[in-house]
């Protein structure tokens, strides 16, 4: 049995920014509701998936919305408790355990608050592996489980109970009311039995964002380069050093799209690199050729200190190191593909995994 | 002819310089800060007048760049008791003011703080009505018991209404209590804009007893008609009682005029400046003759701040950093010999090897006895350059906005570091009168004006947007006292919201011009 205590929190929400490949919010706000939840009430304990009864019904609690809203009208707190007491009644019985829907700076800390503050365990698990920046884009999604009955709660004390045809409608309906609520709500959603959850959720997140945070952040006190550590706790693999040299961003549907440029630096000189983005990091283009594509993960860190670089932060002159992680295989699935593979984005080419295509070389497009 | 006077308050040295309308430089004094900085400044003044002669009548301004401000919250010193009003119910909740601030600051400002009901969302909707008994309630609770009052309301960069609101009735309440605005003082971001506005408020009585204070020791001098401000971290200045107001701006006005003054004497005013002391260096950069600000969270005490600060990298790297060689390998700092250079360098006849010492081997400079450093090993001194090259190369490239070669501003004791080139710098310029650079900065600055909202463009178009964000900051500059001949948009940039259809944008604009001459 492990529980999460304040320590855990700092290591938690700086390693799940890294997951969260450039989205996911600033996890400063977070981390503030989830410190105020462990110091009014003990440290959270955390469970591996495989503890919770088949039987048994859990459901991931998360924020929605931008992440601009959050840190100025800062939540009151209740509105999620009553998002996540809501869902009892559709499922019937008491809520065993909640999880987070995505790892990322502020909904990795969501429900590490809303488990401290009613007692119930944390699981060690998501929906994503990483963040993405739609509602259907979970591994939930991919096993049929409906995002609905969702429970939307705003500060203000309104709740909007939501049953859809499909978790398509789910996101379009979730992303208005969310908008006419004032852009910052909090959910609960995808309420799904114990036995549905350890075949469709995404193992150990919030394990491996603690070994993430712990190895940047210990890294760092003992005045060591963090880089080493960082790609052998991910499994990841270097794409890329370089100074960003141009960012460009434009505005397509509420999201923010644009790309990174970034030239080589040391084995990378005369190299250069093109990170594309919504929100999160989607593509990353080496001299040209694809050398990493969405689901798996693209993540931009700081070249000395290993902090992760958001996409609203990146800008020219930062020193940074690109890698990137292989995604969880549930993602590597015919329908994983289809839901958040490069074609979702906006993108004619074939999804191929970052290992082949860093042992090939990259793809030309 | 009228005359200026800049002054310039630093951790060690103050300050002041005296110039003419022209801005030619007229005297100019350094002499060491003291523990109440005022006496300081008075002393300052007094050797620039003691060596100038000019009439004491014909002094029309005078610009004060002081650290009283920081002072006080660092030291938790002389601070008002504040009242807190956060407009926001029931959002917000979650996180109570002054949540992660450090204890000792909290005793000092006390918790008297209070969420009541009202606040905006980011399309200007209303999230909840003020309650007028919920208002009176509250000023009737803080009624004799705080100095001043900070009032922040969720989404006030979009909609002051509410601010505005409350500080209306407080005012037929209690009368003239000290009332600091959110909206007035930072930008998005709930939390660090409250803060930054309880220590707004908090500062209110530091900075009236500084003003009067330099008003008196001016007036002890003789100087019966200057006009006095104060300068603002942006580089620009504020009147005494738009200061009264906003004393939280002087925070960290003192590398800026460093930046300033640099931009001035060097007649350039898109550079990167390099300012090398003896144990730091500070790299900034100038643009379009003001200080780049800083785009991430400050901490001012402790506290996490929103407000604008210059952008700037500090480094552990000046003439007085220690160079020592352990089993051949070579570290430069960040340990330094700082003030005691004229004692503890070689070329001083010192016994500790520093960076200036490698100088003066290298002929990059003639500085002490260049003799005693005969001895160290050419190849040496060539890697330690090369460490130092590759230190300032880093940090300069790191605060370019793009790769085109810019121009470099060397200011500072510590200059003699820098050889003839650095990667993507054009060229690199060493003004005369540098080590006065930021009192300079101080007397030539300019008064601005400034605005950070969120606008929606589904109601108006982004040029219209843009065309309301430059009237607002130009409004603001000619409040602050700027002639408005004089003021044009020296900043303007949008940002997208993200994951929010809509087509929300935030805009910030800042008008800057020069100070308005009032006829005497």
């Amino acid at each position: 049995m492990k529980f999460i205590d304040l320590q855990d929190v700092e290591y938690i929400a700086l390693g799940a920014a890294l997951l969260g490949t450039g989205g996911g919010g600033d996890p400063h706000l977070g981390k503030l509701m989830a410190i105020q939840a462990i110091k009014q009430n003990g440290p959270v304990q955390l469970i591996d998936p495989d503890e919770v009864p088949d039987d048994a019904s859990i459901v991931p609690t998360a924020m929605m919305g931008a992440p601009t809203v959050l840190i100025e009208k800062l939540a009151n707190g209740e509105e999620i408790l009553r998002a996540f007491n809501g869902i009892k009644k559709y499922a019937g019985k008491d809520i065993y355990a909640t999880l987070p829907i995505e790892a990322g700076g502020v909904n990795s800390m969501i429900p590490i608050s809303v488990a401290a503050r009613t007692g119930i365990p944390l699981l060690d698990c998501d929906g994503m592996g990483r963040a993405f920046p739609e509602l259907q884009m979970t591994s939930f999604h991919l096993w049929d489980v409906s995002a609905t009955p969702m429970i939307i709660a705003d500060e203000k004390g309104n709740t909007v109970i939501m049953e859809s045809i499909n978790n398509f409608w789910t996101e379009t309906l979730a992303r208005n009311i969310c908008v006419t609520m004032g852009g910052s709500v909090m959910l609960s959603i995808y309420q799904m039995p114990g036995k549905v959850l350890k075949e469709a959720c995404i193992r150990n997140t919030l394990s491996l964002s603690a070994k993430i945070g712990e190895s940047i952040l210990t890294a760092r006190k003992k005045g060591k380069n963090p880089i080493k550590n960082l790609l052998e706790v991910t499994g990841g693999f270097e794409l890329f050093k370089g100074k960003v040299i141009d960012v460009l961003r434009r505005t397509e549907g509420g999201f923010v799209r644009g790309e990174a440029q970034i030239e080589g630096i040391e084995d990378y000189r005369g190299k250069n690199l093109k990170v594309q983005f919504q929100n999160e990091n989607l593509i990353a283009i080496r001299d040209e050729k694809i050398i990493a594509s969405v689901p798996d993960l693209i993540c931009i860190v700081n070249l000395d200190s290993a902090i992760p670089v958001t996409t609203e932060a990146i800008r020219y002159g930062h020193r940074v190191l690109v890698l990137s992680i292989p995604c969880d295989p549930k993602w590597r699935t015919p329908k994983g593909i289809e839901t958040v593979g490069p074609r979702y984005f906006g993108y004619d080419v074939d999804y191929i995994p970052v290992e082949k295509l860093i042992s090939e070389g990259g793809n030309h497009q | 002819m009228i005359y200026r006077i800049g002054i310039d308050v630093g951790g060690t040295n103050t300050d002041a310089v005296l110039i003419d309308q022209n801005n030619e430089l007229m005297s100019k004094t350094k002499t060491p800060s003291t523990a109440d900085v005022t006496s300081g400044i008075l002393n300052a003044v007094h050797q620039i007048l003691k060596s100038s002669h000019v009439d004491r009548n014909k002094i029309r301004f005078a610009m004060l760049g002081t650290t009283h401000c920081t002072n006080a919250i660092v030291e938790r010193k002389r601070l008002c008791r504040v009242g807190v009003i956060r407009i926001a119910k029931p959002a917000t909740m979650a996180v109570v003011p002054m949540v992660d601030w450090p204890e000792d600051l909290v005793s000092a400002v006390g918790e008297n703080h209070y969420i009541i009901q009202g606040g905006h969302e980011f399309d200007g909707r209303e999230i909840s009505h003020l309650d007028e008994s919920e208002i009176m309630a509250c000023i009737s609770e803080l009624k004799g018991k705080v100095d001043a009052i900070a009032i922040t309301s969720v989404f006030s960069p979009i909609s002051s209404a509410h601010e505005m609101k409350v500080a209306e009735m407080i005012r037929e309440k209690l009368g003239d209590i000290p009332l600091s605005l959110s909206h007035e003082i930072g930008s998005i971001g709930l939390l660090e804009r409250e803060n930054a506005t309880i220590l707004n408020a908090a500062l209110h009585h530091v900075a009236k007893t500084t003003a009067q204070a330099f008003i008196k020791g001016l007036q002890q001098e003789g100087i019966q008609k200057a006009a006095i401000y104060f300068c603002q971290n942006d580089g620009t200045l504020m009147s005494i009682d738009y200061a009264m107001n906003y004393p939280i701006l002087t925070v960290a006005c003192g590398p800026t005029n460093s930046i300033r003054g640099a931009s001035y004497l060097s007649g350039v005013d898109e550079a990167i400046v390099l300012d090398i002391g003896g144990t730091t260096s500070d790299v900034g950069v100038i643009n379009k003759g003001f200080p780049r600000e800083s785009s991430v969270a400050e901490e001012i005490g402790g506290v996490r701040t929103n407000f604008r600060m210059p952008d700037l990298i500090s480094l552990g790297l000046g003439g007085g950093t220690i160079v020592t060689e352990h089993n051949g390998k070579i570290k430069v700092g960040p340990e330094s010999v700082g003030y005691l250079i004229t004692e503890e360098a070689l070329v001083f006849g010192g016994k500790t090897l520093t960076t200036t010492d490698i100088a003066v081997r290298a002929g990059m400079a003639s500085i002490g006895d260049s003799s005693r450093v005969s001895h160290l090993d050419e190849g040496f001194v060539q890697h330690v350059l090369g460490i130092i090259g590759n230190i300032f190369n880093e940090a300069v490239d790191k605060m370019k906005l793009s790769s085109d070669p810019m121009p470099l501003i060397l200011v500072g004791g510590g200059g003699i570091l820098v050889g003839d080139q650095l990667e993507g710098i054009s060229e690199i310029l060493r003004p005369d009168n540098y080590e006065v650079a930021n009192a300079i900065g101080a007397a030539i600055a300019q008064v601005s004006g400034q605005v950070e909202r969120v606008f929606s463009l589904s109601e108006m178009t982004r040029e219209q947007a843009l065309h309301q964000a430059k009237a607002i900051a130009t409004e603001e500059a000619v409040k602050a006292g700027a002639d408005p001949a004089t003021v044009h948009i020296v900043e303007i940039e949008d940002v997208p919201l993200a994951y929010l259809p809509g087509n929300a944008t935030r805009i910030r604009a800042k008008a800057a011009g020069d100070l308005k001459h009032q006829d005497s």
